[in-house]
């Protein structure tokens, strides 16, 4: 009631009447508006027998205490959460034995983290009967703007706010899904482009990769060819002995054609699997093979970009690894991801301290009791403490711009965590070395 | 003449011992192999300025072959060993830095041997 303006119109020469009369209207008026537990009594002290009252819809109209008293119970059960309510203003006429109120309430309830306020206009008429003031009439009304079809009672208005508030909900979550859809599009159409930079970075790599067994084949080629004329030579000659060794050099050539035509095909093979859609399937695989295979691509492909690029590659597969059930295309991105990133690292490093500095990049294996590991450390820049925080968060990168995609390594700890139930460990030392533990489960 | 090959591809051997088969047998050329450039200092070490030419990769893990050839160039002066750089990225970058490290020679993968044979003969008669 403090901010309340309340105006006497015909000041009366009593003022215990008026304090009598703002005591009874207040507590009616509480109890109409939140319905506290000791409702039915307060009506029933402030009202008359005969208290009639009435909102603006055509039903709304009362004419006892009871029916008022059956009303509010019948509200009780409905009110919005976090009803409030205060009098922008209240205006008391006393005439003789009749007072008559009007006013106007703020009222109020929380929607979805907002506050709805609705302006309620009032007015009331009391009797002085005996020693104190029973209202006989009440009509509380909302202006046209805020009403409901045919409805004027608080209640049913709020009902009617909050039927529109919750369509007003339903439409931002309608706008909302579609705006995560596009997301969620525009999410796969990354996780692509970081797999064909990925493969770009890969191309240099396995051209090279496949020019050697190439040339090994051609090469074997033609000398088998030569020494198919040899042999025939020595045959008509009569040279058993040589012929044999003849025939011995060329079928263990044919072996290495083989060998070198398989290698060929096993690059075009994984480069394609790296490029297509992973099927969600998990093999067996080889993993030290496919450490080593990635190893060779991430090397020669920086080499190919970069003459002046080299690094040592000490590598300690445990034989004991064997065949390990994986996504061989997932977890080959994330080696690749890991060996880009330390190869880069160690060319950083090189760019400041010259040629005294040395890049390794050490690749273990191990069985152990608890999985498998992979250890890829790198004796490279290091990792700020800041910045180690953020490497698994989706578009971070240190890279300069239009260089890191930001999705190397949140997609790597997504594949290693997610998609195989294992975890990545990053240990690192600023300006001395960066370490990464995949841990598959046995 | 001694050659030393130096090359991280192990067939490399075979394919030289096959493509040099006739020079081989006729004694005209031996040949010895090296898979690194560490490997191939080892051997030089170990057989005092047998090698009197080395023919050596560029892109190999550790060491690389320009490494090599700075190595050679620097360490034996008297008289250096002929050296020539084999490499599947014949860019200019990489032949000239091969140059100016003292390169008698640049070739380029895939490998011409019989253009190699003509250059090792001539070596050889020099």
């Amino acid at each position: 009631m403090e901010n309340t303006k309340i105006t006497l119109l015909h000041h009366p020469s009593d003022p215990v009447l008026e304090a009598d009369l703002l005591q009874v209207h207040l507590a009616l008026m509480e109890a109409t508006l939140l319905a506290p537990d000791d409702f039915e009594g307060v009506i029933r002290r402030c009202g008359a027998e005969d208290l009639t009252a009435c909102g603006t819809g055509k039903d709304e109209v009362l004419s006892s205490v009871e029916e008022y008293v059956r009303l509010i119970a019948r509200s009780k059960a409905q009110l919005p959460l976090g009803l409030a309510y205060h009098y922008e203003n209240l205006n008391i006429r006393i005439v003789g034995e009749v007072a008559l109120l009007d006013g106007v309430i703020d009222l109020s309830f929380a929607l979805a983290e907002e506050r709805v306020h609705m302006n309620t206009r009032l007015s009331a008429a009391y009797q002085r009967k005996g020693q104190s003031w029973k209202a006989i009439h009440v009509h509380l009304s909302f202006p046209s703007s805020e009403q409901a079809e045919g409805e004027s009672w608080p209640i049913d208005v709020l009902k009617a706010r909050n039927q529109e508030l919750e369509e007003k909900v339903a439409r931002r979550t309608e706008e909302l899904r579609t705006s995560l859809e596009k997301l969620k599009n525009t999410q796969t159409q990354l996780i692509q482009a970081e797999k064909l930079a990925s493969l770009g970075e890969l191309t240099a790599g396995i051209a090279h990769e496949i020019q050697n067994p190439l040339n090994f084949v051609n090469n074997f080629s033609e000398v088998n060819a030569e020494l198919l004329i040899e042999l025939k030579e020595e045959i008509i000659g009569g040279n058993t002995a040589e012929a044999l060794i003849l025939a011995e050099d060329i079928h263990q050539n044919m072996g290495k054609i083989v060998h070198h035509g398989r290698r060929a095909d096993s690059i075009v093979k994984n480069m394609l699997q790296h490029a297509r859609q992973p099927s969600g399937e998990k093999e067996f695989v080889n993993l030290n093979a496919l450490v080593d295979e990635y190893l060779r691509l991430s090397y020669h492909g920086l080499r190919a970009k970069d003459k002046s690029f080299n690094a040592t590659m000490e590598t300690d597969f445990d034989e004991a690894v064997g065949k390990v059930e994986m996504l061989p295309q997932e977890m080959g991105r994330v080696l690749l991801n890991l060996f880009n990133n330390a190869f880069y690292s160690v060319v950083e490093k090189k760019r400041v301290l010259g040629t005294a500095f040395k890049p390794i990049l050490y690749v273990a294996t191990k069985k152990t009791e608890s999985g498998i590991e992979i250890k890829v450390k790198d004796n490279g820049m290091g990792i700020p403490e800041e910045v180690l925080a953020k490497i698994y968060q989706p578009f971070f990168t240190t890279k300069p711009t239009g260089e890191g995609t930001g999705l190397g390594l949140s997609m790597s700890y997504d594949i290693v965590t997610k998609g195989h139930g294992g975890s990545m460990k990053a240990h690192t030392k600023e300006g001395e070395y960066a370490e990464f533990d995949i841990l598959l489960p046995a | 003449m001694n050659i030393l090959v130096v090359d991280d591809e192990q067939d490399m051997q075979l394919l030289f011992e096959q493509r040099f088969r006739k020079e081989i047998r006729e004694k005209q050329m031996r040949f010895a192999f090296a898979n690194s450039g560490e490997e191939a200092l080892a051997y030089m070490r170990a057989h005092h300025h047998e090698a009197v030419l080395i023919l050596s990769d560029i892109n190999m893990p550790g060491m690389s072959g320009l490494e090599l050839l700075q190595h050679i160039k620097e360490k034996y002066e008297t008289p250096p060993p002929v050296v020539m750089m084999v490499t599947a990225y014949g860019d200019e970058e990489n032949y000239n830095n091969a140059m100016r490290l003292g390169a008698n020679d640049f070739l380029t993968k895939p490998l011409d041997f019989s253009l190699l044979r003509d250059k090792l003969k001539t070596q050889l008669h020099d």
